[in-house]
């Protein structure tokens, strides 16, 4: 009786037989390389979040999260309430402000414009948008808004209106992508029924697509709150938490910037303490954007 | 309450349809949402305007002298932006050298390389990268990064720092908060998006080309440099590129880590200064004094035109390489 050898691996089979070791060899190098590029990438990761949850878990306690900012940041107690409410506040006006022109000017893109040569124009230039330098962004509304042009010194809305403009072109591009998504024949259908375009948009196509573009929102607005260099010249300094649109203001980015400059102990450790409450305020922001468009692609299905 | 009639349409959805005055709101939705997007044409257009106009002393008391001196001096009104250039492009070089290597690495490993169960954490683990402020980087490489940063870079000065011209770039008494340390921090935050648009550049090679050379008896190596790498290599040009767009004008991670310097220096492990970190170190004190508050300004509209002309260039190839692939 013949017995027929058992099927195996072509790759074990080719490494064996054919492959001379010269080949072989530079083939295993590659591999190491890109084994070891995620390695080497994911150690400053590691130690990054062991810093700042090491460092920064010590920090916060009950009164750090609720009391107001020291006048000198050396002296040790104290709280950053102060900074948690005004990057709520700014990121809360700055959505306000960039999503709905975002969303809009999605639609423009998607719904209207198509491929004509004004809708690759704002396509392009959203994309370029996103490449340009927070600082200069920051300066640039303090050019329009804070010391020159319309004179308002520094407030909220000033600071506001410079993460919005960063924020509008990531809500833009993010949005299309969405609208691009909900199938053509929805559109159809409600223009068989005789609908115009705006009433098909706003009664069929937003509906299907909220939960993806309040994913988008939501990471746009993650990346925002994370945000320094906007703030520099426009909210200005305060230590006390105050509603008013027009009056200054202070962040958490701010404060992590401040007080990481200063090296008594005191500001380290509230400059650690901040950013851990900057980076789980970020991270309850991206996780609830995930949340969202997991429904969203489950009801897709 | 809606009605809905037999169809399961609601009514006021036909009458809204119906509506004569349809016709207007129809047109006016149009043109608000044509606005809404050329709005940000508009805020391009205005951000070159107005820090153009506000940093006009600069350039008409001396912009040549502004773009290529090279002493920065504001107590005896000599502004020269050539170190703060220089130090911009020598911590951004240092960034692409480290970060395209790896970004490049993980991308072949998540798309060609990685078990199946093992790319989605990873994308996730290196997406994580990008969700860190960039203040905490700084605050992370300021606390953290610089004490062993420096002993290393100790070592390697001890080392070759007898060579000729290799002490000219390594050599010198080290200092914690450097253009090397800087470059470190921008390459951690460039790997996140220079691996997201790699991955997506080499999504675009037909797996059919790629089987077809692994039945020719290629080894994975040979099958990625046979008929990977010839398609990818313009896509790949684009996404460095676009990581570079994002390092030359990171601002508070650099402004923390990169120390304080106003003059050219070749030590990679001496202090500098970039562009961005400059204006956000100087600018509130600048204020008062018109000239060198529109010598800061001047620096951001340069900084400005450089990051516009390497997203603009970056955008061009990948767009055409997509372009390309799609054929």
């Amino acid at each position: 009786m013949t017995t027929i050898a058992p099927l195996r691996n072509p790759e074990d089979w080719v490494g064996e037989r054919s492959t001379s070791p010269r080949r072989r060899l530079s083939n295993g190098l590659a591999s190491a390389w890109m084994v070891g590029s995620v390695v080497i990438a994911l150690v400053p990761l590691g130690f990054i979040a062991f810093y700042v949850i090491a460092k920064g878990i010590s920090v916060i306690s009950w009164s750090f999260l609720t009391r107001n900012i020291p006048i000198v940041s050396a002296s040790a107690g104290g709280g950053i309430w102060p900074a948690i409410a005004g990057t709520l506040m700014l990121t809360v006006v700055a959505a306000a402000l960039a999503v709905p022109l975002g969303v809009l000017a999605a639609i423009y893109l998607n719904e209207y414009g198509g491929d004509r040569p004004i809708a690759r124009v704002i396509r392009f230039m959203a994309d370029v948008m996103t490449g340009v330098p927070s600082i200069v962004m920051g300066l640039f509304v303090a050019m329009i808004w804070v010391s020159a042009g319309l004179h308002r010194g520094f407030s909220t809305l000033a600071g506001a209106l410079a993460l919005g403009c960063l924020m509008l072109p990531i809500v833009i591009r993010s949005s299309e992508e969405i609208l691009k998504l909900v199938p053509d024949e929805l559109r159809q259908a409600s223009d068989a029924l005789g609908a115009r375009r705006w009433v098909t948009v706003t009664r069929v196509v937003l509906p299907a697509a909220i939960a993806g573009i309040v994913s988008g929102a939501m990471l746009a607005v993650a990346r925002a709150a994370g945000e320094t260099a906007p703030l520099l010249f426009t909210i200005g300094a305060s230590r006390a938490f105050t509603l008013q649109l027009n009056a200054q203001n202070t962040a958490l980015p701010i404060q992590i910037w401040n007080n990481a400059q200063d090296p008594t102990i005191a500001a380290q450790d509230r400059a650690w303490g901040a950013a851990l409450t900057l980076i789980v305020l970020v991270f309850l922001l991206t996780v609830i954007a995930r949340i969202v468009a997991a429904r969203f692609s489950t009801q897709e299905r | 309450m809606t009605t809905l009639d037999s169809a399961g349409v609601p009514d006021d959805y036909i009458a809204s349809a119906r509506r004569s005055n349809g016709v207007w709101v129809d047109r006016s939705f149009r043109g608000a949402a044509l606005g809404a997007g050329l709005s940000v044409l508009a805020i391009l257009a205005l951000i070159a305007y107005f820090t153009t106009k506000q940093a006009w002393p600069i350039f008409r008391h001396d912009a040549w002298g502004f773009i290529s001196g090279t002493r920065w001096d504001p107590l005896n009104n000599r502004f020269g932006a050539l170190p703060f250039i220089y130090g911009t492009a020598v911590a951004s070089a240092i960034a692409l050298v480290l970060a395209v290597p790896l970004s490049i690495g993980i991308a072949l490993f998540t798309n060609e390389l990685a078990p199946r169960r093992l790319r989605r954490p990873v994308i996730y683990l290196i997406d994580l990268l990008a969700a860190i402020p960039s203040v905490v980087y700084g605050l992370w490489a300021l606390a953290v990064l610089e004490k062993p940063a420096k002993n290393v870079y100790q070592w390697i000065s001890d080392t070759v720092g007898k060579i000729p011209v290799l002490d000219r770039v390594f050599g010198g008494v080290p200092s914690g908060a450097s253009l090397m340390t800087a470059g470190i921090v921008l390459a951690i935050m460039m790997v996140p998006i220079v691996t997201a648009i790699s991955r997506e550049v080499l999504a675009t090679v037909s797996q059919d080309d790629k089987n077809a050379a692994l039945a020719m008896g290629a080894t994975r190596w040979e099958m990625l440099r046979a008929c990977v790498f010839p398609r990818v290599r313009s896509g790949l040009v684009g996404a460095v590129m676009l990581g570079m767009g994002r390092a030359l004008g990171e601002t508070i991670a650099v402004a923390l880590v990169i120390g304080s310097n106003q003059k050219i220096d070749s030590h990679i492990f001496h202090s500098g200064d970039s562009m961005a970190s400059v204006i956000a170190h100087e600018f509130g004190e600048a204020a008062t004094t018109p000239l060198y508050r529109a010598a800061l300004i001047g620096l951001a509209v340069l900084l400005f035109v450089f990051t516009l002309l390497v997203n603009v260039l970056a955008r061009w190839i990948t767009g055409r390489a997509a372009k390309r692939a799609a054929l």
